[in-house]
């Protein structure tokens, strides 16, 4: 569960990024959220992990009140949340095997637990095999799912990806998405904040689409309007 | 913590002190120099503060016997410091048993002085009361007849005070600059370390490690260079002070001073300078971490 009251985010240089959020997305739920360049679509998400804080306003996420707990609590509330990004930051020198299982052994998981957590993972993203590859042996749509796999190996309630198809063509962008709807159809929430009105429109799901850091629309099995031929 | 993580915290730590290389290596040396003058120094410290108490317990004033001196006036001498109030004792030695005294501690070459050329004086060693009383004692003797000079432990040990306060004061001020150049390159190599790793370290944060788990390795690494660092300082300090109490105690055989024995003052100097390695190691940790590791 995540839900935004009056949430504000102004940065250092002025610059209002969040203007006024009221949201509430429901555990389970799959949420795009959409908007132009510069909207304000990673502010808003940082806020769920707690990478940005709200300059006002309350942030609630699972049972975190985010604007009142310590700094000290904060890597536990990132442990109930996987996060993916457009450049999939998978550590080079591990292997893919080594690049999942990492993200459990750094909060102290029991070694004999992780390897069946990673291999189960693994699974799910078709991946199994390329286990002992390293990352710079697989292709983008490839690295991306080894990045979804460490974002789900700790089984979070929610999952949140800024823009994880933005360096896939769309074959591949398609692949992920057919990824993260088994991973939402399973009960974990997803918010994916993207550019890919192709994904937003195949896949119908809640559209909250912001502008000049305000939100301009929050409407269920929502489309993406915009001048689709410009975002492909 | 879990085995399984210490383990892990462990052989990060050797293998950012293996990946620095030259940097390591540079703040290894800091360290190294570093303990190898606060060794000497704490050495040379405690010692000196030894042979000051030594000093203050001292009772004994040497009275010097004018040469030709009968023994009717050197009778006539004993008598009269026997007088002293302050005086519990007095015995006699002659100036072949002095000369016996110096070849015993600086050799045998001292013995071309034996005979008519023995250029030493018979001595009363006066025995005071009291340690404070000895100045007194020493005054009062100078005055009498007979008495070619009376001297009392404070004289030349006074001299060599002034000496090594000095010498004190700048191994002092080096040690503390030195510690600080240390502590600076430490938290340098651990700076190039955190940068290297900035990328896992943000994945790190991402997933929810705690931030001591993160920043384990680091202090790990940094107590490493402190401790490896004081192994050469170690082994000089505790041979170079068992060779020179060997000496100095020669030559102090004949006084009442005594150097601090290599047994448990090597074990304090010994745990005092691997924790000082330690804890610099930590605190250059703890400086790059303020400000390169902004958690
Ligand atoms: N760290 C920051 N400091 C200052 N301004 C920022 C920072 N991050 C983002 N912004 C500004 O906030 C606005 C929203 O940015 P962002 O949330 O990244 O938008 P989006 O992800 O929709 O492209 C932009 O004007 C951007 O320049
Ligand atoms: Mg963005």
């Amino acid at each position: 569960m995540i839900e935004f009251k009056h949430v504000f985010k102004k940065y250092a240089n002025q610059v209002v990024a969040v203007n006024d959020f009221n949201i509430k997305i429901q555990q389970g739920e799959f949420v795009y959220v959409i908007g132009p360049s510069g909207a304000g679509k990673s502010t808003f998400i940082k806020m769920m992990y707690r990478e940005e804080k709200p300059t006002s306003g309350q942030i609630k996420v699972n049972d975190y009140q985010l604007e009142e707990i310590k700094n000290s609590k904060v890597p536990f509330l990132r442990r109930e949340l996987g996060v993916v990004f457009q450049d999939f930051k998978l550590l080079p020198k591990l292997t893919i095997f080594e690049n999942v299982a990492y993200a459990l052994q750094v909060i102290e998981k029991q070694p004999a637990a992780i390897k069946a957590r990673v291999e189960h993972v693994l699974g799910l993203v078709k991946l199994a095999s390329k286990a002992p590859a390293f990352p710079n042996e697989l292709s983008g749509g490839e690295q991306q799912r080894v990045a979804i796999a460490r974002a789900i190996a700790n089984e979070p309630k929610i999952l949140i990806a800024d823009e994880p198809t933005g360096n896939l063509d769309p074959e591949t962008a398609a692949g992920i998405m057919e990824i993260l709807e088994r991973i939402n159809q399973q009960g974990t929430t997803v918010v994916m904040a993207t550019h890919n009105s192709h994904l937003v429109n195949e896949y119908r799901h809640r559209v909250i689409e912001i502008e000049g850091g305000r939100v301009i629309r929050d409407q269920d099995e929502g489309r993406f309007f915009q001048d689709e031929a410009s975002n492909f | 913590m879990k085995l399984a993580t210490f383990k892990r915290h462990l052989i990060e730590s050797f293998k950012s002190l293996k990946r620095n290389g030259w940097m390591s290596v540079a703040a290894f040396s800091a360290v190294t120099v570093t303990l190898l003058l606060v060794g000497v120094l704490l050495s040379v410290l405690m010692n000196v503060n030894k042979i000051a108490a030594d000093v203050e317990n001292d009772v004994q004033v040497r009275v010097l016997i004018n040469r030709g001196t009968t023994q009717a006036q050197q009778t006539k001498l004993k008598n009269k410091l026997e007088k002293l109030a302050e005086v519990k004792k007095i015995t006699f030695s002659s100036k072949e048993n002095e000369l016996s005294k110096v070849v015993k501690s600086y050799g045998k070459g001292f013995k071309l002085f034996g005979g008519d050329g023995n250029p030493l004086y018979d001595v009363f060693i006066v025995q005071a009361k009291k340690p404070q009383q000895t100045v007194r004692v020493a005054q009062q003797a100078k005055k009498m007849s007979f008495v070619y000079d009376a001297k009392y432990g404070g004289t030349s040990a006074k001299k060599m005070f002034a000496i090594v306060d000095n010498i004190q004061k700048w191994g002092l001020g080096i040690s503390l600059l030195l510690l600080f150049v240390a502590v600076f390159l430490i938290s340098n190599t651990i700076r190039i370390t955190i940068l290297s790793r900035q990328n896992e370290i943000s994945i790190m944060r991402l997933v929810g490690a705690t931030n001591s788990f993160i920043r384990w390795p680091f202090i790990l690494e940094g107590a490493w260079t402190g401790l490896f660092g004081a192994v050469i300082p170690l082994v000089i300090v505790n041979f170079g002070y068992v060779w020179t109490h060997r000496v100095l105690s020669q030559a102090l055989a004949s006084t009442s001073y005594r150097l601090l024995t290599p047994g448990t003052f090597l074990l304090e100097i010994d745990a005092l300078l691997i924790l000082i390695g330690i804890f610099i190691g930590a605190l250059g940790a703890g400086f790059s971490m303020r400000r390169f590791l902004k958690i």
